[in-house]
C-alpha cells in the first residue's frame, strides 16, 4: 500500500534541477503531501516568483510518482513565502560540498552602499573573498569570488 | 464578475509587472557590462514572475477561465492598464535605471502595505514580492546614486533620463471611484501613503546623486485608462507574436 512515508522517500530522489545535489525537501520547496478526494496532493512553493526551475520540479514529481504508479496532483501556494530559513541543515551541508556557499544568517543590509555579507570560500574556506555581483546565474544566488585561492563561486543568497 | 474593482486593481499590478518585466528582458545581450546585464535580466524574470501570480489572480477574479498567459498573450494593446512609465523606451543605461528606481521605489511601500489586506491571495503575493522588490529598490537607488554622483558625463545622462522619466511619475499613483470601496474595506492601501513613502525615497536618493527633479510639473496621464503611448504596440508585437501567428502553440 502507498504510505505518506513511501510517498516522500520516493519525493526524496527528486532534486532541484539547478543544484542537483539538493532535494526538494532539503530546499524547503517541499510543502506537503496529503491524500484528498482519492488522489495525492503535493504542494510546493517557488523560491522566486519567477523562477524557471519551477515547473520541472513538478513535472519531476510526477513522473517520479508515475514510475511507481501513484497518479498526482501538484498544487503550488505562495504563503508563508520561502525564505533560506527553510533550507534543511543537511541542505547546507549538501551546498557547500558542491561548490555553493550556503546564505549566510544575515540579509544584505538594506543600508545603501553597505559592505556585503563576508562569505566564506566554499573550496578553501578563506573569508578573504569579495561580492563580485548581487545577482547571479540564477535569481537565488549571488556572485563571488575568493581573493585567496581565485576561485570564482556562488552564493545562495540569504533572503528572509 | 465578483469583484470588478478588485480585479481591476490586481490587473494593473499584473500589468506594471509584465510590461517592465518585458522592457527590461530587452537588455538581455546588451548589458553595458556581464553584472549588470544579468542583474537587469534576473529583476526582469522576478517581474514577470510576479506578473504571472497577479494575471493568474487577475484571471480568477474575472470568472472565465483565463489564465495569466491569456491575459498576457491575447490582449490589445487599449486593455492594458499599465502605467505609461514602465512602457517607455529602455534608451541609455542611465534612462533604464531611473524608470526602474522610480517604480521600485513605489513598489516597495505598496507591497509593505498589501502584505496587511484583507484579501488573502493578495497578502500572499506581496509576501513573495516584497522580498524581490527590496534587492531591486537597493540595486537601482545605488546605481542611480553612483551615475549622478559621478562623471560629467553619467550625471548629465541621469539627469536627462530624470528630466525626460518624471513627467509619468504622478500616474503611478492613479486611483479610480472604485478603489475607495477597497481601501475602505482593507483590501488595498490608499494611494497618498504610497505617495508619501516614495517622495521621501526618492527625494533623499536624487539629493545624494546631486539631481535635480524638473521644475516643470506637467505630468502625462493615459495607461492606467488604456489610453497609451505609441510604445506598447511594438512592445506588444515582440511579446504576443508567437501566440498571434500561431494560436494556442505550446513550447
Amino acid at each position: 500500500m502507498v504510505t505518506k512515508e513511501s510517498i516522500l522517500s520516493w519525493l526524496d530522489e527528486v532534486c532541484d534541477p539547478e543544484i542537483p545535489v539538493l532535494s526538494l525537501a532539503d530546499l524547503g520547496v517541499l510543502r506537503g503531501v496529503e491524500y484528498l478526494n482519492d488522489e495525492w496532493q503535493i504542494t510546493i512553493t517557488p523560491t522566486y516568483s519567477g523562477c524557471p526551475a519551477i515547473k520541472t520540479m513538478e513535472d519531476d514529481i510526477l513522473l517520479k510518482l508515475k514510475e511507481h504508479g501513484v497518479v498526482a496532483k501538484v498544487h503550488l501556494v505562495l504563503s508563508p513565502a520561502w525564505s533560506t530559513d527553510w533550507l534543511s541543515e543537511s541542505g547546507r551541508v549538501k551546498l557547500k560540498e558542491f561548490g555553493i556557499a550556503p546564505p549566510e544568517n544575515e540579509v544584505d543590509k538594506s543600508v545603501l552602499f553597505a559592505a556585503p555579507t563576508v562569505v566564506p570560500c566554499p573550496r578553501c574556506n578563506s573569508r578573504e573573498t569579495k561580492m563580485v555581483s548581487q545577482f547571479g546565474s540564477t535569481a537565488c544566488k549571488a556572485h563571488y569570488q575568493c581573493l585567496i585561492c581565485s576561485e570564482p563561486f556562488d552564493y545562495f543568497k540569504c533572503l528572509k | 464578475m465578483k469583484n470588478e474593482a478588485l480585479y481591476n486593481y490586481v490587473l494593473r499590478l499584473g500589468d506594471d509587472s509584465l510590461i517592465l518585466g518585458q522592457r527590461l528582458g530587452e537588455w538581455c545581450g546588451h548589458g553595458p557590462i556581464l553584472e549588470e546585464d544579468i542583474a537587469m535580466t534576473n529583476i526582469s524574470l522576478d517581474l514577470i514572475g510576479q506578473a504571472m501570480s497577479l494575471l493568474d489572480y487577475a484571471g480568477e477574479l474575472d470568472g472565465q477561465g483565463k489564465d495569466h498567459d491569456a491575459l498576457a498573450f491575447l490582449r490589445f494593446e487599449n486593455e492594458y492598464r499599465n502605467a505609461l512609465l514602465l512602457e517607455q523606451p529602455n534608451g541609455d543605461f542611465a534612462n533604464t535605471m531611473m524608470r526602474q528606481f522610480l517604480f521600485d521605489a513605489f513598489r516597495k511601500p505598496l507591497y509593505e502595505k498589501l502584505l496587511d489586506s484583507t484579501d488573502k491571495q493578495i497578502a500572499a503575493i506581496a509576501e513573495k514580492s516584497l522580498k524581490e522588490t527590496r534587492y531591486h529598490l537597493k540595486h537601482t537607488s545605488e546605481w542611480v546614486i553612483r551615475l549622478g554622483d559621478g562623471t560629467d558625463e553619467s550625471h548629465q545622462r541621469a539627469q536627462t533620463a530624470l528630466d525626460l522619466l518624471w513627467r509619468y511619475t504622478d500616474e503611478l499613483f492613479f486611483e479610480t471611484a472604485d478603489d475607495v470601496s477597497l481601501v475602505a474595506s482593507g483590501i488595498v492601501p490608499a494611494m497618498n501613503e504610497i505617495k508619501t513613502q516614495w517622495s521621501k525615497t526618492v527625494l533623499s536618493v536624487l539629493e545624494e546623486a546631486t539631481l535635480i527633479i524638473p521644475t516643470n510639473n506637467w505630468q502625462f496621464e493615459g495607461g492606467r485608462k488604456g489610453v497609451h503611448s505609441e510604445h506598447l504596440g511594438f512592445l506588444l508585437a515582440d511579446l504576443q507574436y508567437m501566440q498571434r501567428a500561431y494560436p494556442n502553440m505550446k513550447w
